[in-house]
């Protein structure tokens, strides 16, 4: 067991070469496999520790597919099947959370945080409290904008709701099922890709919407530089952590279909964001000049709004 | 008994006496058909089991009345109300108005379930509509709120009114919040506890957003 330790910790080193091992791994253990029952035993005993970070970190993906494989072995028709993707403590959520806002730099999300445990509800409840944090805040701010001006009625604006939540659920189900897909057909044209499973990259696609859950809420401030400032700002963040992802999976294919799918994941992910920014937060600082009021001796008085 | 032990009964002596036991003037059969009664006694019963968990919510101790003799109707009484006054504020032609009632009826209802599923997909042991019946009733103090924003709304709308109602809503929305958590938390698994709460910290506060922003055409 040392010696597998070892092994493994020496291939840790090598963070460059670690992906790329992963083929390497797989006619490894053909050639032993008196190792193998021992590195499953251990890893069915001790499942997601955070001791095991560095050890699971290393692991290729047939391994840790064949324990997500033993951990849902309940047929889908049972509440079962559907309460393992719900096992997961506060800590774990909150540490997954830490992870995708604070990205580290060749670490990735997904082997970090994830490990054969993907769960749902971080990416459901993250994105119903982007819904409603968008919802709120836009209303907030539209209301703080325009609220001096003497010929405003609030308006609750309550349709925007269900259109943020359209929005906002469309792209972190629709983009993820989208780009296992294309994953999955180029995995089957190029062998040596690292391959996720689809609830993994909803995972991904879920955390990596928490950090514009603050930017929402700052965008109430009606200053247009702090506004985009800010949206870059959670770009980088959110983008890194996507990248961080999926740029391992591709970079084994054709340099450009690699370019471009990261391209993509981007630009949809900065899609978004611009789009919420437009539609549900009104422009600040608009001039809008008051009505034309004719005076008593006929001359047109224009009077400017401040 | 132990005397009774000696006594041999022959083969040849008839044994005679009476089967049935007589246990007064009513059959156990009337004891669990409520036909007979008057139809205020029933009402009263059920309304009276609605009562006492109304005020279990407004007084919440960890009690386990609320959740063992679980009903509906008090959750039904509560959203139908809160939606019908939140439906004056969409006079306005545009879309851009307040909540319609199928929507809160949707959002209430649909929020809830969502709710209790969750709870239930993390380990929770409490049954799913016990948890319909807690989440539902513990709306009445939003409901109260929403009727004092009313009655504040027709003395007028400055900015004054509005500082009340904001007071009234967050008072209301904490007091909803931490009466469901008391009810609810014991049946969740320890570690889990913040997973189970936040969601209906959400829930209770997309209702208090609409009854702040509620404003009179």
């Amino acid at each position: 067991i040392a010696s597998l330790v070892t092994c493994l910790f020496a291939e840790f080193d090598d963070a460059a070469n670690l992906l790329a091992a992963n083929p390497d791994a797989t006619t490894i253990s053909i050639e032993e496999p008196a190792e193998i029952p021992k590195n499953q035993h251990g890893r069915l005993q001790e499942p997601g520790r955070e001791e095991d970070d560095e050890l699971l970190g290393t692991d290729d993906s047939d391994k840790t597919e064949l324990l997500a494989g033993q951990k849902k072995s309940a047929p889908f028709w049972t509440f079962d099947y559907y309460q393992t993707f719900f096992d997961v403590d506060t800590y774990q959520v909150l540490d997954r959370i830490k992870g995708s806002v604070f990205p580290v730099p060749g670490k990735n999300f997904v082997r970090l945080y994830i490990r054969s445990n993907p769960d749902l509800y971080g990416p459901f409840w993250i994105c119903a409290t982007l819904v409603f944090t968008i919802a709120v805040s836009g209303n907030l701010s539209n209301f703080l904008i325009h609220l001096g001006r003497p010929t405003y009625h609030y308006v609750p604006e309550f349709r925007k709701v269900s259109i943020a939540a359209t929005a906002i659920y469309a792209y972190a189900w629709l983009v993820p099922l989208a780009l296992w897909g294309f994953l999955l057909w180029r995995n089957s044209k190029v062998m040596n890709i690292v391959s996720y499973s689809f609830l993994e990259i909803v995972c991904v696609y879920g955390y990596s919407l928490f950090v514009y859950i603050p930017t929402a809420i700052l965008w109430i401030i009606p200053q247009k530089v702090v506004r985009w400032v800010l949206m870059m700002f959670s770009l980088c963040l959110s983008g890194s952590v996507l990248v961080m992802t999926f740029w391992p999976a591709v970079r084994d294919d054709n340099r450009r279909i690699a370019l471009a799918t990261v391209g993509t994941v981007v630009l949809l992910h900065a899609l978004l964001a611009v789009g919420c920014l437009a539609y549900f937060f009104d422009a600040p600082e608009l001039d809008f000049p008051a009505p034309i009021i004719p005076a008593h001796n006929g001359t047109t008085v224009i009077t400017k709004s401040q | 008994f132990a005397g009774l032990a000696d006594v041999s009964i022959s083969q040849d002596i008839p044994v005679e006496g009476e089967i049935t036991v007589p246990v007064g003037s009513r059959s156990p059969d009337e004891d669990f058909s409520t036909l007979d009664e008057p139809v205020k006694d029933t009402i009263m019963r059920d309304l009276k089991a609605v009562g006492k968990k109304f005020v279990h919510v407004m007084y919440p101790k960890k009690s386990s009345a609320l959740l063992r003799d679980w009903d509906l109707w008090g959750p039904l009484v509560l959203c139908v109300s809160l939606a019908l006054m939140l439906q004056g504020g969409s006079a306005d032609s545009k879309d851009d108005g307040g909540p319609q009632f199928a929507e809160v009826f949707v959002i209430i209802w649909f929020g809830a379930v969502v709710i209790t599923l969750n709870s239930k997909l993390l380990g929770g042991t409490i049954s799913f509509f016990q948890s319909l019946c807690v989440l539902g009733y513990c709306v009445l103090p939003l409901t109260v709120g929403m009727l004092v924003c009313r009655l504040v709304l027709l003395a007028g709308s400055g900015t004054i009114s509005f500082i009340i109602r904001l007071i009234v809503v967050v008072a209301m929305f904490a007091w909803s919040t931490l009466a469901s958590t008391a009810f609810l938390a014991d049946s969740q698994p320890p570690n889990r506890k913040a997973l189970v709460v936040y969601p209906i910290f959400l829930f209770y506060f997309v209702i208090s957003w609409m009854i702040l922003t509620f404003t009179p055409q």
